[in-house]
Formats: structure tokens, sequence, C-alpha cells
């Protein structure tokens, strides 16, 4: 599979990661030609570590809510009871990825102030097509003579729900969680704008003091967790669709 | 007992199922056969509710089943469909036990169930449990998929053109199956199909279905003999009318006393078997063995003739 990493590299690139949250000093000297006499190389007004984990985290807590928020309206939509409610839905959700972060964050701050609060309602509102679609997708294309023998097996609305629909669909409702955390990943670093404490902070102190290494280690720091994650999630994906004999 | 008293379907102005009555007496096999659109598998999905009649009661031993929530009346019903229908993401054991657990059996009863299906099925239990349905044969998954139907020891058994989706040597072989375990179950088979062959081979009772009205509901050789309507006698093919009548008789029903020469005949081959054998081997005669192998006597072309004729 070409949009798998080959394991090495994969270990790699977070032994690299690890090594330079751990130890940033190490990389000094790599990123000294970028910075002007006398300015610091490594980021130097908050722990790169603590940042990434805040980061981390703001994006685990809006994708969370996305993800179970996107999922919970899927089912319903796809229930007798729900279907009506399905272009609502869709255009509710279509508003939220239309909608810029940014103007999100402009207009959420007014609203609920400054630090993570804008940032997260920004991502949770990015976050939510991708899951919605897919989990829409993954529920509505089950294979019919599947679903055929469930009810004839004499399972009720619930259990088909929980036994067969949902964990026949969750390769592609992972699929929209792995889009959905990429996008958070790059988008959350615009919440720093608004002082949420994440890895964006760095890229803005570098951009305000004219520090190209700044810009550069927040940038790469974000794109390896976004390649790794990527990565992870397409594992778990592959996993669950070979456990049911679609490779 | 299978009580269908005056069962309509519509969908809007569409009469898919056409005020049809019948009754399907315990541990037959009933097979319903007709065109694509002739309402027979709507039929059967409403005999457990899969599909709500318009009109008409069904009662399956007296027991009106509307008065059981739909749910409940399936899991005491057997349903196999073509495409068996499996679950992709639950091993081999897991698909045949989806009743049991429904119902809530302890674990040991339902182990018990399940390799006694498999190995009555010829699947060996430690070899195909753990499997999942996409690691097995068509064929394989065809037995766990009536299996399964089979699991929760159902009265009843419904089955919905199970094996139109078999390679015809697996195809019969899955026949042959089907009759030695309702024999050893005892279970009341309701079959849809379109293909006669099938019918004839499988059926005490066919139902013959055309634009949701039921044309004719009798046994096979009736519905050689005295078709109801020139659609039944069309869908039978008038030119294998001789062959049909001696496809549903036994090698048994026409042996004579005397020895012949030859490879003996089975008393169980149809008698169309026995006929390819005669005519193949160019005798006029070839003897009958019984099970034990020993010899019963001889059949004759000429009581094969005279059995295939039209009643005078």
């Amino acid at each position: 599979m070409s949009r798998w990493l080959p394991p090495f590299l994969r270990l790699g690139l977070l032994a690299l990661l690890l090594a330079f949250l751990f130890r940033p000093a190490w990389f000094s000297g790599l990123l000294q030609p970028l910075v002007q006499d006398g300015a610091p190389a490594i980021y130097n007004q908050g722990d790169l570590l603590t940042l990434t984990l805040l980061h981390l985290r703001t994006v685990a807590i809006a994708t969370l809510g996305a993800t179970v928020v996107a999922i919970a309206l899927a089912v319903l939509v796809t229930r007798p009871i729900g279907a009506e409610f399905l272009p609502l839905s869709r255009s509710l959700v279509n508003i939220g990825q239309t909608f810029p972060p940014v103007a999100v964050l402009a207009l959420a701050v007014p609203a609920v102030g400054f630090g993570e609060k804008p940032t997260l309602i920004a991502l949770f509102l990015y976050g939510l097509l991708p899951i919605f679609e897919n989990a829409l997708t993954g529920l509505t294309t089950l294979p019919p003579s599947v679903m055929e023998a469930a009810r004839g097996a004499g399972m009720t609305g619930f259990q088909r729900l929980v036994r067969i629909e949902i964990p026949l669909a969750s390769p592609v409702m992972l699929a929209g969680i792995r889009l959905s955390v990429v996008i958070g990943l790059a988008t959350a670093t615009i919440g720093s704008t608004v002082a949420a404490k994440t890895l964006g902070e760095v890229i803005i102190a570098g951009l305000q003091s004219n520090n190209l290494a700044f810009v550069l280690q927040g940038g790469l720091v974000v794109a390896a967790l976004a390649v790794l994650i990527y990565d992870a999630f397409s594992a778990l994906e592959r996993a669950a669709a070979r456990r049911m004999g679609r490779i | 007992m299978i009580e269908i008293n005056t069962v309509t379907k519509r969908y809007g102005a569409n009469t898919v199922v056409d005020a049809v009555t019948m009754t399907i007496a315990p541990q037959t096999i009933t097979v319903i056969v007709g065109t694509s659109g002739s309402g027979k598998t709507t039929l059967l999905r409403m005999i457990n509710r899969l599909v709500e009649p318009s009109e008409g009661t069904i009662r399956i031993d007296g027991e009106d089943i509307l008065a059981i929530p739909g749910y409940q009346l399936r899991r005491r019903i057997g349903y196999a469909i073509q495409g068996h229908g499996l679950f992709p993401h639950r091993t081999v054991a897991q698909n045949i036990a989806t009743v049991p657990e429904l119902l809530g059996w302890d674990r040991a009863r339902i182990d018990a169930k399940v390799a006694e299906l498999l190995t009555l099925f010829q699947l060996d239990p430690a070899a195909f449990g753990n499997r999942f349905p996409h690691e097995l044969s068509g064929g394989q998954q065809q037995r766990v998929g009536v299996a399964r139907a089979l699991a929760a020891e159902p009265n009843v058994l419904l089955m919905d053109e199970p094996f139109g989706a078999l390679d015809p040597i697996i195809r019969a072989k899955a026949q042959d199956d089907l009759l030695a375990i309702q024999k050893h179950f005892g279970t009341t088979i309701i079959l849809v199909t379109h293909d006669m062959d099938e019918a004839f081979h499988l059926a005490d009772k066919v139902a013959v279905m055309d634009k949701g009205r039921l044309l004719q509901y009798d046994a096979p050789a009736e519905l050689v003999l005295r078709p109801a309507t020139p659609f039944v006698e069309t869908l039978i093919g008038a030119a294998d009318r001789p062959l049909r009548l001696l496809s549903i008789a036994k090698a048994a029903e026409v042996v004579e006393p005397g020895a012949a020469e030859g490879e003996p005949l089975s008393a169980t081959d149809s008698l169309r078997d026995a006929l390819s054998a005669l005519m193949w081997s160019g005798r006029e005669t070839l003897p009958v063995a019984g099970e034990d192998g020993t010899i019963l006597g001889h059949v004759s072309l000429q009581a094969l003739l005279q059995r295939a004729a039209r009643p005078q």
C-alpha cells in the first residue's frame, strides 16, 4: 500500500520527533544557520513538549466531540424515523465546513472569550463533515443480503445497529475520523491567534520576530504529528477491513 | 402446520400477492415456484413478518403470527437466503450462534449446537469454527448459512432461492443435504425457487404463483398430470412431462421380480436416472439393489415407458 510508510520510516520519524521534543538542544546546531545573529534557534518562550501535548489535547477533544455528534447524527438519519432529517443535517454539517475556521474564531471570541474555547468550537465545526459523510456512506452501503439476514434472524433495530451496522461501517467511519484529525492538527495552529496554547504559538512567535527556525520547528512538529497519526489510523482501518475480508 | 388464509399484499395500487390461501402440512417440504415478480418471495417473507400482510391471516400451529412481535417470531423461524448473508465480521461459529445468542441460551448449549450443526454439514468444527466467512468456498458459505438458520431448532425453515448462487454440482449436493437434514430434524420447509428441476427434486407439494395469484398447490405428479392452467403447463414444460413424472418416482416403485444383467441401480434412484442408465447401457432391463446391496429384482424399459405415459 503506497499510503503506508514502510515501518522503519515510521519508527524513524517517531524517534526523531520524540528526540526533538525531549532534547531540543541537540538540534540547535542544525537550526542555527536559519537565524540572525544572537537570536535563539530553539523556541524559548515555553516548553515544546507541553505545547505539543496541549495541541494534541485540543485536537483530541474537538475530534471526539465531532465524532460523537457526527456519528449520532448519521445513525439518526439512517433510521426510518430520522430519514426526513437527512437533507437538513447534510446542509447544517456542510455549513460547518464552509465557514472558514478563522471566521469562526473571530465570531466565537466575543461570545466565549480568548483561549482554548473558540479553537475547540472552530475545530469541532470543521471536523463534522468528513466524519458525518463517511459514517453516512458506511451505514447506507451495507450489503443488502447481510442486513436481510440480520432482520431474518430476529435482531431488533438496536441489535442490528450495534452488532452489525456499526462494526461493518467502522472502516469507512475511521477513514472519516482520520481526515478530520489531520485537518484539525493543521487548523489548530491558528488557534494561537486567540491565545490558545498550541504549536501555532511557535510559528506566530517566529513570524513576529522574523525567526525562520521557530516557524520551521513549529511547522515540522505539526507535520510529523499529522503524518504519524494518519498512519496509525490507516493501520487501524486496514486491520478492521482485513477482518471482514475486504482486502 | 402453517395456515395461510386469503393473504393479500398491496404496495399502493399494485397488488403483489392476491388473496392466497394454502395450508402447509407439518414436516413437509413445500416449494413455491413462479416467474420473477410473481409474488413468491413476498409470500414467503410474510410468513416471518419481514413483510406485513395488507389483508388476511397467517397461523403457525394455530397461533396468529400478528400476535407475536416480529423479531420474536423471526427467532422461532429459520431463514436462509440466496447469497447466504453471513456476517462478514463474525466467525463461522459466531454466525451460527446468532439466534441462540439472541434467545439467551447458555454458552455450553450454544457451543454444543454449533459443533453438532457443523458436523452435520460436513464441516470440521475445529477447522472451520474460527474461520471468517470470506475464507470459505461458496458451497461451504451456503452450508453455514443453512446451519445458522437451523441453530435455534426452528420448526419452520423459510428458504429464498438458497441454492441460486451455487454451481450445478454443488447445488445438487446441497439439495440432497437439505433432504437429509429435513429428515433428521423433521423441519417444515418452505422454499422459493424459479428452478423447476429443483422444485420437482425437493417438493412434497408445489405451489405455482403468477402475478400474485396462487394458480395451483398440489403434489408434483398432480401438477404434471392435471395442470390447473395453461401457465402451469408452460412452466412445467409440456415436452418434459414424461421425464418430470419419472423424476419424482423411485426405482423401488417399479421393481419386478427376476434377475437381470448389468450394473445394478439403487432402489432410491429416480426413474429418470433408471431410464437414463437403461438407454446408455442399451439393455431392456437392469437389476435393482437395495441399500444393503442385495438384488431386489429388476426394472424394465417397458415398465418405465408405461409409467411415463399419460394416464388414460
